[in-house]
């Protein structure tokens, strides 16, 4: 199955040092939380992006969702600090 | 002819907008009032401009649900929603709702509901730019996740 890509929003993607990339299709059953305690072993800026999980959002496939929701064959994750629109 | 489908706009761009005009293709809907917000970047502790980031594949979607609720909610006849992104000087308008009714009711209360809700759900994210000091983000508050919730709660 295709890889999975993710986006990096405001200072989740400062942090990270990058606006996005692609990594291996998770396994079925992973959830968005689950991931992200992956990642924060790849780099330092993951751990700290990642660090405090009440700051963060995530959207897959371009919905809103929490982070415990198994990721499953979407396409695109998008993980972001709370939105401040309007 | 209540149920003509109600004439929506959902514009996120970077250029500024003319809320006159705006104001001027809603009243030619020939309805009985229009009601409009416009949120402009506030002077705060030294601020210079804000920058706006937001999530491109997401936003125009995200805001035209927000409509399509107040559509279902309140009786409109047309709903405009303009939000830009990049940098916006001190004084630069940022957003922009306008909704249109034959009831004032209706149309100010789903102005309200629309800017409420683009607080807490359009993918956007503001960062502060100033001449010295902390260019920080701007943190989300959670008084706005309050007014947002209070329209589903029953309470306005």
């Amino acid at each position: 199955m295709a890889d999975l890509n993710i986006l990096y929003f405001a200072w989740v993607r400062e942090r990270i040092a990058k606006d996005g990339e692609r990594v291996a299709r998770p396994e079925p059953g992973m959830s968005i939380a689950a991931l992200l305690n992956a990642l924060s072993a790849t780099t330092p800026g993951h751990a700290e992006a990642f660090a405090d999980r009440t700051r963060l959002r995530a959207a897959l496939d371009q919905r809103f969702v929490p982070l415990d929701t198994l990721i499953g064959d979407a396409h695109e994750l998008a993980i972001f600090p709370p939105v401040t629109g309007g | 002819m209540a149920e003509a489908a109600p004439r929506l706009d959902v514009r996120v761009i970077a250029e500024d907008f003319d809320p006159g005009v705006e104001l001027a293709v809603l009243e030619a809907l020939q309805v009985g009032g229009v009601a409009s917000f416009t949120g402009l970047v506030r002077d705060d502790g030294g601020l210079t401009a804000l920058h706006l980031e937001h999530y491109p594949a997401m936003t125009a979607t995200q805001i035209e649900v927000i409509v399509q609720q107040a559509c279902a909610r309140w009786p409109l006849m047309g709903v405009t929603v303009i939000h830009r992104f990049g940098t916006l000087p001190v004084g630069a308008r940022i957003v922009f709702v306008g909704t249109a009714s034959s009831h004032r009711v209706a149309a100010l209360e789903s102005c309200a509901f629309l800017i409420d809700w683009l607080k807490v759900s359009a993918p956007f994210w503001k960062r502060e730019i100033k001449a010295s000091g902390p260019q920080n983000w701007v943190e989300a508050v959670g008084s706005d996740d309050e007014r947002a919730s209070a329209w589903t709660s029953g309470g306005s």
